[in-house]
């Protein structure tokens, strides 16, 4: 099997599957969305699979009830439908409770591009980062997405797993470990550290890469778990590095940027210069696939090329594109 | 056991611990200490001395704010010592003003907004459902909250799962926050609604022991639905001056209106 142009979505059903196969406590409920997608699911665990129809606070609920009696439930739906829609029941009812509810959104950050605000998911790492006992997570790549669903299946309690959607391409060329709260390192360098977080990995690493070409040599992570975040890591590139550059689709305000921003503002003396690229606060009126999207805001690998070769010359202004 | 005088010595508890913590929401105790002495006195298989025993049938309170009721019940059935009940809502205790599971043996979830309590428990029912076991689920609502939107998605997908082992009681005291049910958003017909979404629904006096134990004596093997119990109550019950009124959903009872209160409630029987 070919993991280029494996769907991350379609990887995550499919690694579901393999777990659903072995442990039959795992539950998997959509609310009403994955056309095309779960349908093998279903019709090979039909008692492990529910449509909870276009109700998604009940959905969560019930994933709280399920998992309250044993049950490890997966909530699937895209966009923000899944997390902001229900974010109350996500916050009293599984995080307070440490149920075991997997909450899984297929569209993070302008995946759905063409689809308009609502479909926009840009600040769901913020939202569900700011809650007390969940875990985060938003893999890079098809093979991290595999690793990331065998990860909150074993992780205890509330997990958020934040996914792309469409013909996302390879970044790792063997499957990487991915351990929950370690960042994974994709290219080792000096100066400069590119951390980048979900689907935007490909750019960051075409970026890199780029720059490899031009004779610079910026070390790149997935940073996969927003939360909690390798603060062990960070200590060390704060020590070792000129420039940590965050890169995600998503508001600058409260994601991966704001994660290492925090964690920062905690060291005694770190070396390193933050510079976040990411989105402005703002609503995206204007359309188009994701691609055109990234490269308007400023997130297309020739961007994120730009700004860390600005970094190795001189002092980042720390300007934003604006949304 | 008696559940006339567990009522009783719920509502006398609920007077002392939102005295002592000087909280609200005593008229919504009141309004739903028969339901509550009923479930804890005679319907629910419970085990006090082992609090999450799996063949345990669920109780969730989803009008939260009325958590004092459930922890007289708690305390006065052998979950934990009724010395505990003091701490209500003061300083450094696990007894939050709206009920919480943490630290506190016997309650099954915590809630505290309205509306969450009937999609947990309609999951909690269908977990049940699939893997073949025949404890009942309970979940308590007040009026007021059938407002909220998430009750009607639960209420939906109860009926279309035929969560017969699913038992919906509805506190109806008419009153809601600021005003009553009727003026604010009018429930009304509140039966032929449920029906209509495929509930058995059944309505009964909310303070009469036998009929409330009749009915919530259900046999989840022996029915295709979920039920909902529409208990008709008197918000304040058992409080002449309490009774049918807006303000003591949030008046802390104090000085003379405190003693007043317990003076009301002692050695009183409210049978009948």
């Amino acid at each position: 099997m070919s993991w280029r142009g494996s769907r991350l979505r379609d990887e995550f059903v499919r690694t579901l599957m393999e777990i659903a196969r072995t442990d039959r406590r795992v539950m998997l409920i959509t609310g009403d969305l994955g056309f095309g997608v779960l349908d093998k699911f279903a019709q090979e665990f039909p008692s492990q699979y529910i449509n909870a129809g276009v109700a998604e606070q009940n959905m969560t609920g019930l994933a709280v009830g399920l998992a309250l009696e044993g049950k490890i439930v997966f909530t699937y739906s895209i966009a923000n439908f899944p997390t902001l829609r229900c974010l109350e029941q996500i916050r009293n009812d599984a995080c307070y409770h440490q149920a075991n509810v997997k909450i899984v959104a297929v569209g993070g950050g302008f995946a759905y591009g063409p689809l308009g605000i609502s479909h926009h998911a840009t600040e769901d790492l913020a939202v569900m980062r700011a809650l007390p006992q969940i875990t985060v997570l938003a893999p890079g790549d098809p093979m991290e997405v595999r690793a990331a669903t065998h990860a909150i299946y074993a992780t205890p309690g509330t997990c958020y797993l934040r996914l792309g959607r469409g013909g996302e391409p390879a970044v790792h060329s063997a499957q990487p470990k991915l351990e929950v709260g370690r960042a994974t390192r994709i290219l080792n360098g000096s100066e400069v550290t590119v951390l980048a977080t979900g689907a935007i990995l490909k750019n960051a690493f075409d970026a890199c890469k780029a720059l490899q070409a031009r004779g610079k040599h910026p070390a790149l992570y997935s940073v996969h778990t927003i939360k909690p975040l390798d603060v062990e890591l960070l200590d060390q590139l704060a020590r070792r590095f000129e420039v940590i550059i965050t890169v995600e689709e998503h508001s600058v305000i409260g994601g991966l940027g704001s994660a290492v921003a925090e964690a920062l503002s905690q060291m005694e003396q770190p070396r390193a210069r933050l510079k976040m690229l990411g989105l402005c606060s703002g609503f995206s009126s204007v359309v188009g696939d994701q691609s055109y999207l990234r490269e308007i805001y400023g997130l297309s690998a020739k961007h994120i090329e730009s700004a860390a070769w600005d970094s190795y010359a001189k002092p980042s202004s720390g300007e934003l594109k604006a949304v | 056991m008696d559940t006339y005088a567990l009522a009783l010595r719920i509502r006398r508890h609920a007077v002392q611990m939102t005295h002592l913590g000087k909280s609200s929401h005593l008229g919504a105790v009141l309004s739903m200490a028969d339901i509550v002495a009923v479930l804890y006195g005679a319907v629910l298989a419970k085990r006090p001395d082992e609090p999450k025993w799996p063949g345990r049938d669920r109780f969730v309170l989803s009008k939260g704010h009325a958590g004092a009721g459930v922890y007289a019940a708690l305390a006065e059935t052998g979950f934990f010592p009724v010395e505990r009940l003091r701490g209500h809502c003061t300083n450094g205790s696990a007894l939050c003003g709206h009920i919480s599971h943490i630290d506190v043996p016997g309650a099954e979830f915590s809630t505290g907004s309205l509306g969450h309590g009937l999609p947990v428990a309609s999951g909690m029912a269908l977990a049940a459902k699939r893997d073949g076991k025949n404890h009942r689920v309970f979940v308590l609502l007040s009026d007021g909250e059938c407002d909220e939107g998430s009750n009607w998605e639960a209420i939906l997908f109860a009926a279309h799962h035929r969560l017969s082992n699913l038992v919906a009681i509805i506190d109806y005291n008419k009153i809601q926050s600021l005003g009553s049910v009727a003026e604010t958003l009018a429930l009304e017909p509140l039966t032929g609604k449920l029906k209509c979404f495929g509930w058995n629904v059944v309505e009964v006096d909310g303070h009469d022991h036998a009929q409330l134990a009749s009915v919530l004596s259900i046999d989840p093997t022996n029915n295709e639905l979920p039920t909902c119990v529409i208990a008709h109550t008197t918000k304040g019950k058992g409080v002449s001056f309490m009774e049918n009124t807006v303000l003591w959903h949030y008046r802390s009872p104090q000085g003379e209106e405190y003693l007043r209160a317990l003076n009301e409630l002692e050695g009183k029987s409210l049978e009948g």
